[in-house]
C-alpha cells in the first residue's frame, strides 16, 4: 500500500488529503481551522485526527505540503516601463505563486522606499531594461535598495549588461542574479526567475514562517499554494507522456479577499487579420485580482459594477443589498446561511467572476483603416477554451453555481472580451486541486487520474442558453 | 563595439507590414541593434520601447496617408517621458495626396522630427543619415561626404 498525505497550509485552514497511489483514489480529506495566532502544528494535529477517523490508522510513505500560510509569499517588484518590464516581472512573480504586494516602475522614490520597508516583503524582484538597453534606472534602484536597509533576499532579473555593477552596489545583500525577465523587447523569459523564487521560498521563507518544525515531520514543503494550483491545472490540460490531458482550460478560484484566474492555453489569435499587441503571455497564466473577493474584496466589486446592477441581479432592493454589504464588512466570516444573503452572494459571485475573467482574458479591438477593418489583440484569445474549472469555497458550495460560472463566458454585449464561447464546468468539490499540484511533482500520472475522476462535470452550459 | 539602438515601426492604424521588415534587415545589416515594433504601433509604444531599450533613435514609418495626424504631439510626449535628446525620423507616404515635399518636410520638422524622408527613399539614405547624426561616420567618409543622392527628394536639409 503506497499512501501519500498531502497537506495545504492555508492562512485560515489546513487541509489534508490522503491518497493511495496504486489505486489512484482519494482515501479521505479533512480540514482544521488555523489562525495567525495558533501554531500551524496544532492545526495539522487536529486535521490529522479528523482524517484518521475517516481512513483509519494508515501509514504514509510520504507527506508533502504546499503553503500559503501567514499571508502567502509576499513580494515587491520593480521594473522600468509599467507595460513592459514591470508587467513582465509581475507576471513572473504571480506565476511563481507569489502575492505581488506592490509593483513599482521607473526610479524608486523616497516614499517608495519607505513603503517597501513598511511592506517588509519576503522577496524583492528588481528588473528593468532589456539586455543592453536602459541601465540607468535599474542601477539607480539597486543603489537605493542597497542604502535602504532592506533585509529580504533580492532577485536581480533586469538588463544583463548592468548585472555586475548592480551586484557591486548590492554587495552584502542576499542577492541572486537571474536572466532578464525581458531579454529583448516583447520577449518574456520568466521561468528562471520563477525557479529562483521557489528556491528562496523553500530555503528561507519556510524557515522564517515557523514551518520548519513541521518540515521535520513531513518530507517537505514543496511550493506556494498558488503555484501548486497552476501545476495541477497545467497537468490537467496537457497530460503526461502516458495519458492525455483534457486540453485548454480556464480555472476560477473565488475567495474572500481575492480572485485568482488561471488559463492554460496558447491564446493566439483565431483570425488571420489580427495583429498582436502588448507582451506575449505565458501558456500557463495566473492573474490575481486583489480588489475582487466575496468579503474583504467586496467593495471592489461594488465599485466596478455599481450597487444598481448588483441589487438587480440579487433581486434584493437597494436598502437590503446595502444592509448585507455592511453586515459582511462588520463580520467577514459571515456565511450564506439564509435566503437573502444567498441572493446577495449570488450577485457578488457572478460579478466577481465576470470582472476577474474579463481582466484575465485578452481583448480584441476593431480598427477601421483606409485598407479596411483590422483587429488588434492584446492578451490571450480564450474563445476556443472549452473547460472551466471552479474552485474555492465561495464557488464550490454555491447553490447556483452554473449561473455564476456563466458569467465567465463570452458575452455578445462585450464582443471585445475574449472569454470562452462555451464551456463544460468542472467543480473541485473535494477541494483537492492544490494537493494534486503537489502530488504532480512525485507522481503526475496518479494526480492526473485523480483529477479526472474527482472533478465533477456540471454539464455543458452556454451563455444565455 | 557598442551598437546603436533603433526602435522602428509603422504608426497608427496602418497595416503595411512588408516595408518595415525590409528596413529592419537593412538597418541590422548596417550594424544597428533594431527593435521592430511592426505595424499599428501607437506613439506610446514607440516611447515605451525606446525607454526600455535605451534607444538612440526612433524611426516612424507611415504609408497610408494619415501619418501627419498620427505623429502629432509625439516629440512632446517623448520629451515628457525623459527622451529629450532622442533622434526621431519619419518617412513614407506621410501625407494625404501629392504635396510639394519641401512643405511636407517643413511641417514635420516643425513637429520635432530631425529628418523627414520622402516616398521611395532607399534604406541606404536613412542609414547614411543615421550614421551621420549618431556620429558614426569615420573621418574619410565625412570628408568625402559621399552621401547618396537623395533621389526622390530625400531627407536633405
Amino acid at each position: 500500500m503506497s499512501n501519500v498525505l498531502l497537506i495545504d497550509f492555508g492562512s485560515t485552514y489546513t487541509k489534508l488529503t490522503a491518497v493511495n497511489l496504486e489505486q489512484a483514489v482519494v482515501l479521505g480529506s479533512s480540514t482544521a481551522h488555523t489562525t495567525v495566532t495558533t501554531d500551524l502544528n496544532d492545526g495539522l494535529m487536529i486535521a490529522r485526527e479528523k482524517l484518521k477517523a475517516i481512513t483509519g490508522d494508515i501509514v504514509y510513505e510520504e507527506q508533502l505540503a504546499c503553503s500559503s500560510a501567514a499571508g502567502g509569499l509576499r513580494m515587491a517588484v520593480s521594473g522600468l516601463v509599467p507595460e513592459l518590464t514591470a508587467e513582465a516581472a509581475r507576471s513572473a512573480a504571480l506565476g511563481a505563486g507569489a502575492k505581488v504586494v506592490k509593483l513599482y516602475s521607473h526610479e524608486l522614490t523616497n516614499s517608495d522606499l519607505a513603503e517597501i520597508l513598511t511592506i517588509d516583503p519576503e522577496i524583492f524582484l528588481l528588473t528593468g531594461g532589456t539586455d543592453g538597453g536602459n541601465r540607468k534606472v535599474i542601477l539607480y534602484n539597486a543603489g537605493r535598495l542597497a542604502a535602504s536597509g532592506l533585509k529580504c533576499p533580492i532577485i536581480y532579473a533586469g538588463n544583463r549588461a548592468a548585472a555586475d555593477e548592480a551586484a557591486e552596489l548590492l554587495r552584502g545583500h542576499d542577492l541572486t542574479i537571474c536572466p532578464n525577465v525581458m531579454p529583448k523587447l516583447g520577449e518574456l523569459n520568466i521561468a528562471p526567475v520563477q525557479e529562483q523564487i521557489r528556491r528562496l521560498f523553500l530555503a528561507r521563507i519556510v524557515q522564517a514562517k515557523g514551518l520548519s518544525k513541521i518540515e521535520q515531520l513531513i518530507s517537505g514543503i514543496m511550493m506556494p499554494t498558488p503555484q501548486a494550483m497552476l501545476k495541477a491545472m497545467t497537468l490537467l490540460a496537457t497530460g503526461t507522456e502516458h495519458e492525455a490531458g483534457i486540453g485548454d482550460l480556464m480555472a476560477i478560484d473565488l475567495g474572500g479577499a481575492t480572485t485568482d484566474i488561471y488559463s492554460i492555453a496558447d491564446g493566439s489569435p483565431t483570425a488571420a487579420s489580427t495583429i498582436i499587441k502588448g507582451l506575449p503571455e505565458p501558456y500557463a497564466k495566473r492573474t490575481v485580482e486583489g480588489d475582487i473577493g466575496m468579503r474583504y474584496g467586496l467593495s471592489g466589486i461594488v465599485d466596478e459594477v455599481g450597487i444598481a446592477r448588483l441589487s438587480e441581479l440579487s433581486q434584493l432592493d437597494r436598502a437590503e443589498f446595502e444592509h448585507w454589504c455592511q453586515a459582511c464588512h462588520d463580520d467577514p466570516s459571515l456565511l450564506p446561511l439564509q435566503q437573502q444573503i444567498q441572493a446577495f452572494d449570488f450577485a457578488l459571485a457572478g460579478m466577481a467572476v465576470k470582472i476577474a475573467t474579463g481582466r484575465h482574458a485578452g481583448k480584441l479591438e476593431e480598427f477601421y483603416t483606409p485598407l479596411g477593418v483590422a483587429y488588434a489583440q492584446t492578451g490571450k484569445d480564450l474563445r476556443n477554451v472549452r473547460t472551466i474549472v471552479a474552485t474555492g469555497g465561495s464557488l464550490i458550495y454555491a447553490p447556483r453555481l452554473k449561473e455564476i460560472l456563466t458569467f465567465a463566458l463570452y458575452d455578445p454585449q462585450e464582443p471585445g472580451s475574449l472569454r470562452p464561447e462555451r464551456a463544460n464546468f468542472l467543480v473541485d468539490r473535494k477541494y483537492l486541486l492544490s494537493a494534486m499540484g503537489v502530488l504532480s511533482e512525485k507522481d503526475p500520472n496518479t494526480a492526473l487520474r485523480i483529477m479526472k475522476k474527482e472533478l465533477i462535470d456540471e454539464r455543458s452550459h452556454s451563455q444565455k442558453a | 563595439m557598442d551598437k546603436k539602438h533603433l526602435v522602428i515601426g509603422v504608426i497608427g492604424a496602418d497595416v503595411h507590414a512588408v516595408g518595415i521588415r525590409i528596413l529592419e534587415f537593412a538597418f541590422r545589416e548596417a550594424g544597428f541593434e533594431v527593435t521592430n515594433l511592426g505595424v499599428m504601433v501607437s506613439q506610446e509604444e514607440f516611447i515605451a520601447a525606446a525607454i526600455e531599450t535605451d534607444a538612440d533613435a526612433i524611426l516612424v514609418s507611415s504609408l497610408y496617408g494619415h501619418g501627419e495626424l498620427d505623429v502629432r504631439g509625439m516629440r512632446e510626449k517623448a520629451d515628457e517621458a525623459g527622451l529629450e535628446d532622442i533622434l526621431m525620423y519619419v518617412g513614407g507616404n506621410i501625407v494625404v495626396g501629392k504635396q510639394p515635399f519641401a512643405e511636407v518636410e517643413k511641417r514635420f520638422k516643425k513637429m520635432g522630427f530631425d529628418r523627414v524622408f520622402a516616398p521611395g527613399t532607399p534604406p541606404e539614405t536613412d542609414i547614411y543619415y543615421l550614421k551621420k547624426d549618431l556620429g558614426l561616420l569615420d573621418q574619410a567618409e565625412t570628408e568625402a561626404d559621399q552621401q547618396p543622392k537623395a533621389e526622390n527628394g530625400g531627407g536633405e536639409e
